[in-house]
């Protein structure tokens, strides 16, 4: 009956052929950091859904997003640990992305003809970052508004435009509630999508050009 | 390869992947439930005797509305919530007090004098004066509370939650 079933689903889907072509393509042997990209999805999969539950109580205001996070610790079961997970998750992911780039780099692999999929990897270790960035005001305490009011002032510094950069990612002089909610929309829409789609990109690419093998003393 | 009667390593791995994934879907699976669920696990019951003023305030044989406020706090936020009763004297000494929530779907009813009936806006349910289903859609008369005076004073029964 399963079988029958999934033969019924095989037909139409092209599910084996799936499995096939992405899951058991042929690899070169490789090592535990050509690991690094598959954490990396991973962990972008384990921080959109922890994600999605914190924002069933998160309030992206002045006046509630400090209290509704202690209520996710305190109030809620379990909150504690889907915000850690969120908490942990999001430095493990910058130091993932972050070596594998860097094995990418050590190894060559950027080279013809994958020159694109590092390009969408560079944009995707920017968007990583513009994450933490993003994320890192949402709790709404002392150190999310000081960190903010310091990252928000670099880019002044930039000659001409400078001042405006800063203003354009406040939505104002100052921090306020209008920074708090661009800072939210561009952490839970604006970035997943743009990495979401990239990701996609990203790893087409890896599955329509095979994975370089580990350099020998030849290359 | 030879077949063998044992296990063979492939199964061997299939078997462990479906154990260890379903011991982490469960693992994970049971918080996550608990965290969307717990709050509508954790419902807060109240009683008070409300004080609606001296029972000489309400005329006799006319149902009179009167309002109260209630706070509450839901998760992270204080919210006050006000309620809505008609008293009706039906003699001097005897008194019922209908809420005014809707027993079909929880609108609000008002009284209507010139029809001398409660009306429900949203699905147009009628009760005559005494809280009895005239028309209407609704499965229950008016819901009462239980009310006692002490010192000249009505004092209604309020249960939350």
């Amino acid at each position: 009956m399963a079988n029958k079933a999934f033969a019924w689903l095989d037909e139409r889907l092209g599910l084996t052929t799936i499995y096939n072509v992405v899951l058991d393509r042929k690899v070169p042997k490789v090592n535990w950091w050509f690991t690094l990209g598959s954490a990396s999805a991973i962990l972008f999969l384990l921080q959109g859904v922890t994600g999605m539950f914190l924002a069933v109580y998160y309030v992206p205001s002045p006046q509630s997003a400090y209290d509704s996070i202690q209520f996710i610790m305190n109030g809620v079961a379990f909150g504690w640990l889907i915000r850690g997970i969120h908490h942990w998750g999001a430095s493990l992911m910058v130091i993932v992305v972050f070596l594998h780039m860097l094995r990418t780099f050590y190894y060559g692999a950027y080279k013809y003809p994958r020159e694109f999929t590092w390009l969408t990897g560079v944009v995707l270790l920017l968007c990583t970052l513009g994450m933490g960035f993003t994320g890192y005001l949402l709790p709404w305490n002392q150190r999310a508004y000081w960190a903010t009011t310091v990252g928000t002032e670099l880019p002044g510094t930039v000659p001409l435009i400078g001042p405006f950069i800063t203003n354009v990612l406040r939505g104002g002089a100052e921090l306020s509630a209008v920074t708090l909610t661009r800072f939210f929309a561009v952490h839970i829409w604006f970035l997943p999508a743009v990495i979401g789609a990239l990701i996609g990109v990203h790893i087409y690419m890896v599955v329509k050009l095979g994975i370089s093998s580990v350099p020998d003393r030849e290359d | 390869m030879t077949k063998s009667p044992h296990l063979s390593r492939n199964n061997f791995v299939k078997g462990v992947v479906g154990i260890l994934g379903t011991l982490m879907g469960v693992i994970v699976g049971l918080p996550a439930i608990g965290y969307l669920l717990s709050p509508a696990l954790k419902i807060q019951t109240s009683e008070s005797w409300i004080p609606l003023g001296p029972l000489d305030n309400y005329p006799v044989g006319e149902p009179t509305p009167f309002s109260f406020t209630r706070t509450k706090i839901n998760g992270w936020e204080k919210a006050t919530n006000s309620y809505g009763v008609y008293v009706l004297r039906k003699t001097e000494t005897d008194t019922t007090v209908f809420s005014n929530i809707c027993t079909h779907l929880s609108c609000r009813v008002s009284w209507h004098d010139d029809i001398v009936q409660y009306v429900c806006p949203c699905h147009d349910g009628h009760w005559n004066k005494d809280g009895a289903i005239v028309s209407g859609p609704q499965p229950r008369p008016l819901d009462t509370f239980e009310n006692k005076v002490e010192d000249g004073n009505l004092f209604i029964h309020f249960v939350e939650g």
